[in-house]
């Protein structure tokens, strides 16, 4: 079995964002970037999968500009065994990600392609799901547990009552949840390793896909700043206040 | 269980100037040569944090052609200022009675983060290589004592020291030499010099801490390439402190404040002193209606070449500020620490290939100008210990007269963590309330470093004595850990009526003003897990 | 043109932020249909009708609709979609789920989480975690939306009574299977979706001492959370924990007992619709941020909290 996963670069969640002036967008100049915190816990899991004997192979991919590499590299140095980087510039769509995929998913044939559930920088929640239809295969989302069977998965997923379980087809395509697993550390003999594992560099544009932007983006702006409030002097006011003014007891 | 070890000739610890001009110099002698640079930031230039007025002898010498490599050298110096504040008044001093040392019209504004992160990839390119998120955490001798080289952090060990199932044990790194330049107070570094006594005859050291914030402002008040220092307010005459502001390219403006951790009332506390700073009239009206983007801290070494210790020892090298070799009244270290790099190199390399000792790095070091340098401002910082005005006096004669050739070298007399008076013998300071305009609090203003430290792991603040601050510290100097750690790592809570300290070790941000003022020297500042600190960008 | 909302149910009841999602739809177009995908599922479709602001009602009852399958829920909405201007649902794990898929065979660049409609093409959402907002506008023919519940009030559940027409079956996929729903039993709601949140900070000084949360939790049918530094102490196991590095909340009601209010914590819980800080430090910054701030001590405000609660005839829940 052969596992495709799909990995974001993205700017780091530690970093405070910052809004630019123009409304053209947010600062990414000067800004320390990481994978995308669910595709860490997709990679983790293909590679649990492949250590188990379930998998033959974990193939990384990633679309975006060339410093995506960097991404790769990463999921190379935790245990993918080779990667892919499709070259892309300016923001790309999901739908458009989803088409670039695709097209990888047909020259790669994988059994299964993993990635996060969602990218932390446009909040999305699409590719995983768009793919799944453009390739006619089943979807696990906020899988937070996989059991690989036979021909299928049973997948535990993360919804809004609790808990459900599914179980899917193979060829399926899977969207984690953090709480998927724990990812491992990069060591370093695995940083060194990782550095003689292939890339294969594509252009996004040479896989004949329409990436051309169908959403404009009119202008990101700072979220509004909350209004200092009243202080209440007793219990009894707050009570009211909450019950007649608020309306929220 | 044994680590893994790598072997190389040379292994580095820090990637900061001095680190990775050692590296570059390295395959530049010697390309054959294996090099790796080790750093704890997530990424190269994520801690480092610097004014800077960018002098660039020592990069001259390593890259002539870097104005040709799309350096983030760009903005040169074209107007100083200096002030005298009071509390509401400022007296501008005119510009030719600064002494040489302080003039920057041949210099640049820079972003020292990014000159690293710049000089990273030239050593790649050069074929080093270099491992962030990696902290050096021990230093591996041989039989005979020498250094053999480091082992890098145990990572996914829980609070309680077991192995979480990520654990993933550290390794050893083995080099012919290893090259200690973790920056100011490097917690091996600090080992060494205790270990091989590296600072035998030598003065105290003395240390500073560093803040700095970039403001982005009015393009009417920005003017890019404009120098501004000042000292007196609102430090007393006995603190010695001042501000520095850079206009920087793309509106932006480099804020900052330097007080010396010398600084004798427990109530001061370095932070407030640095908000109350901007209230002053001639720098609100700059950053009024613009905004600030970034924070940051940092301890600074100040002793100059009296305090300066031995920068060599079997197996290893100590380099740039992890020795001490910034020149205090040119309030640089940058290109001095890049010299020490340049020597440590080219040491080295004699070292693997003829055989020569290690030692000279000691004549090799005579002979440079940064010795040269380093002699001549010998004299100012200790001066200060007078007083600003007579510090400026003294400074005057020195720096202006006899060019730092006076036949004396004034010493420093304590350690900074002996200078702390009992709290109730001084005076209680009373801080305006941030306004969160020009002034912030400390969470907020640690919010910008984008610091964190995977939780449950161990705490990298290391008490010796538990018991000790709420015991002794908290009474006789009301615990100044409160005060003098700029990201408000120290707090002491009531919990049912006893107090207690409290360590939020995850909003560190590696400044070890901790490690160097606590007044028992009770806490020790250890690497925590690689990757974990603050994500500076261009500071 | 029309909007196509899908509802979320369980063959028997409606869930709540559908009637989120229908105001949001009747912002963009006030003629909302709302398609109905279920087995034995005729109650739903009854009291979608009654929704006011809903002038259609789809109904496709059959068995492959028992459990909600993405896969199987496609067809029949893609089948629908050539009539309809707009298809929408809420952003929740049920539209985020569903939506992509339906927007990909369509051809469709979806615009996820929207938190305002400023026209039928042009919808303000949040990125990067709510640190920022972008407007943006769809050039596409059919727009696939989803819509964050919380930030729009329910739709009024009476006085509709729209027709009900019955939908055509889609294809089935056979690709996935529903196996087993896991609800939580607990009689707490989760933290992620709850509509109050009360949590503890240092100020609590101990475990033991949650249990003054814990009875107002109760009360009024809240979660549970905590500051890091009430994790980091012990107190609490760190699956409650809302901030930056934690949970990120957006309930009706939160409040902050005993936290001083970290910016990390701050990232967590600002956007809460109304927020209460009960502390005895006056200058702590959560009360920069709370609609209501008690300076208070908060071992006698929570027990006094939950006796004027008691106090109360009715509590929302």
């Amino acid at each position: 079995m052969k596992i495709l996963v799909a990995v974001k670069r993205v700017i780091d969640y530690n970093v405070q964002i910052r809004v630019k002036d123009d409304g053209s967008g947010v600062v990414t100049e000067n800004v320390k970037m990481s994978t995308n915190p669910p595709d860490d816990n997709a990679i983790e899991e293909a590679v649990k999968i492949k250590e188990s004997g379930k998998a033959k192979e974990v193939v990384a991919v990633s679309v975006g500009e060339e410093k995506a590499q960097e991404t790769v590299r990463k999921a190379l140095a935790v245990g993918a065994d080779r990667g892919i980087l499709v070259k892309a510039e300016g923001a790309l769509e999901p739908l458009a990600v989803s088409k670039i995929l695709q097209k990888i998913v047909e020259k790669e044939k994988p059994d299964l392609v993993f990635m996060g559930k969602q990218a932390i920088d446009d909040d999305c929640n699409q590719t995983g799901q768009m793919l799944a239809a453009l390739l006619k295969w089943p979807q696990a989302t906020f899988a937070s547990k996989i059991d690989v069977k036979d021909k299928s998965l049973e997948v535990t997923r993360e919804i809004d009552e609790g808990l459900e379980t599914i179980e899917v087809n193979i060829p399926a395509i899977v969207t984690c949840d953090l709480r998927l697993n724990e990812p491992r550390y990069a060591s370093l003999p695995n940083i060194m390793k990782a550095k003689k594992k292939p890339i294969e560099q594509l252009n996004a544009s040479d896989l004949g896909v329409d990436t051309k932007p169908r959403i404009e983006q009119i202008k990101v702006e700072e979220p509004p700043k909350r209004k200092a409030g009243i202080k209440v002097a007793s219990v009894e006011e707050l009570v009211q206040k909450l019950k007649n003014e608020a309306k929220v007891i | 269980m044994t680590k893994e070890s790598m072997e190389y000739d040379v292994v580095i610890v820090g990637g900061g100037p001095s680190g990775l001009t050692t590296a570059i110099k390295l395959k530049q002698l010697n390309s054959n040569l294996n090099v790796c640079v080790l750093e704890k930031a997530s990424e190269i230039g994520a801690h480092i944090l610097s004014g800077n007025v960018f002098e660039t002898r020592a990069l001259d010498e390593l890259i002539p052609n870097w104005r040709e490599l799309n350096s983030p050298i760009k903005t040169k110096v074209t107007k100083e200022k200096f002030l005298f504040l009071g509390k509401n008044k400022s007296l501008n001093w005119p510009t030719w009675l600064l002494p040489t040392v302080q003039k920057n019209h041949n210099n640049y504004i820079i972003s020292l983060a990014n000159l690293c992160r710049w000089l990273a990839e030239q050593a790649e390119t050069l074929g080093v290589e270099i491992f962030p998120g990696f902290p050096a955490s021990e230093i591996l001798y041989n039989e005979d004592g020498s250094v053999r080289g480091v082992a890098t952090q145990d990572m996914g060990i829980d609070r309680n020291g077991d192995k979480k199932d990520s654990f993933e044990p550290g390794i050893e790194l083995l080099g012919k030499v290893t090259v200690f330049a973790e920056g100011c107070r490097g917690h091996l570094g600090k080992q060494l010099i205790q270990k091989f006594e590296l600072n035998k005859d030598k003065d105290p050291q003395q240390y500073g801490i560093g803040f700095k914030e970039i403001w982005e402002i009015d393009e009417k008040k920005h003017e890019e390439g404009l120098v501004m220092h000042t000292a007196g307010w609102p430090l007393d005459n006995n603190t010695y402190g001042g501000s520095f502001m850079y206009h920087a390219e793309n509106k932006q403006v480099f804020l900052g404040y330097v007080i010396g951790l010398d600084y004798k009332n427990p109530h001061l506390s370095p932070f407030d002193e640095f908000q109350r700073f901007k209230t002053h009239p001639a720098i609100k009206k700059i950053i009024e209606g613009g905004k600030r983007i970034s924070y940051g801290a940092r301890a600074l070494i100040e002793g100059g070449l009296q305090s300066l210790p031995k920068m060599f020892m079997p197996g290893a090298l100590l380099i740039g500020c992890d020795a001490g070799t910034l020149n205090m009244p040119k309030i640089k270290g940058s290109h001095t620490a890049m010299k020490s790099g340049i020597i440590a190199a080219e040491t080295i390399n004699d070292h693997i290939i003829s055989g020569k000792n290690l030692s000279d790095y000691e004549k090799n070091f005579k002979d440079s100008w940064l010795y040269k340098e380093l002699y001549h401002a010998r004299n100012v910082k200790p001066s200060f210990s007078w007083g600003l005005i007579l510090g400026i006096i003294f400074t005057g004669i020195d720096q202006i007269l006899f060019r730092g050739k006076l036949p004396f070298t004034l010493k420093h007399k304590h350690a900074d963590h002996e200078t702390l008076k009992p709290a109730k013998e001084m005076p209680k300071i009373e801080y305006p309330k941030p306004d969160n305009i020009i002034t912030f609090d400390k969470t907020s203003s640690v919010y910008l470093t984008g610091t964190n430290h995977t939780d449950n792991q161990l705490v990298h603040l290391k008490l010796k004595d538990p018991n000790l601050p709420i015991n002794y510290t908290l009474e006789k100097f009301d615990e100044p850990a409160q005060r003098y750690c700029p990201a408000g790592v120290y707090e002491v809570q009531k919990e049912n009526d006893t107090n207690k300290f409290v360590i939020n070790s995850q909003n560190c941000i590696h400044c070890k003003t901790c490690d160097i003022k606590e007044p028992s020297q009770n806490i020790i500042w250890v690497t925590p897990e690689g990757g974990g600190g603050p994500k500076y960008g261009n500071m | 043109m029309s909007v196509l909302l899908i509802s979320e149910h369980n063959n028997k009841e409606l869930k709540p932020f559908t009637l989120n999602a229908i105001t949001a739809a009747s912002k963009i177009n006030e003629d909302v249909h709302v398609l109905v995908l279920g087995h034995n599922s005729d109650s739903v479709a009854k009291l979608v009708s009654e929704v006011p602001n809903v002038k259609k009602v789809v109904h496709i009852n059959d068995t492959i609709y028992e459990n909600y399958l993405a896969e199987n829920y496609t067809s029949a909405i893609i089948n629908l979609s050539k009539d309809y201007s707009h298809i929408i649902c809420s952003a929740n794990t049920f539209g985020k789920n569903l939506m992509p898929r339906v927007a990909a065979l369509l051809d469709v660049s979806q615009v996820s989480d929207i938190t305002k409609v400023i026209s039928s093409d042009t919808f303000l959402r949040p990125i990067y975690a709510g640190n920022a907002f972008a407007t943006v506008k769809s050039s596409d023919k059919i727009k696939c939306i989803t819509v964050r519940p919380t930030s729009f009030d329910p739709a009024p559940t009476t006085g509709g009574s729209a027709e009900i027409q019955t939908g055509e079956v889609g294809d089935s996929t056979n690709l996935s299977k529903f196996i087993k729903k896991e609800e939580i039993k607990s009689d707490r709601p989760e933290l992620g979706t709850a509509r109050v949140v009360i949590s503890g900070g240092r100020g609590m000084q101990s475990g033991e001492n949650f249990k003054l949360i814990t009875a107002v939790a109760d009360k009024l049918n809240a979660a549970i959370g905590a500051s890091r530094a009430a994790v980091d102490a012990g107190y609490i196991t760190n699956d409650h924990q809302v901030g930056q590095t934690g949970k990120v909340v957006v309930p009706d009601l939160y409040i902050a007992v005993g936290i001083s209010g970290a910016i990390q914590h701050l990232a967590g819980m600002k956007e809460s619709k109304v927020i209460v800080a009960i502390n005895k430090d006056g200058e702590a910054p959560i009360f920069s941020v709370a609609d209501y701030g008690l300076e208070a001590d908060l071992f006698d405000a929570l027990p006094k909290f939950l006796e004027e609660l008691n106090k109360l005839n009715t509590i929302q829940k």
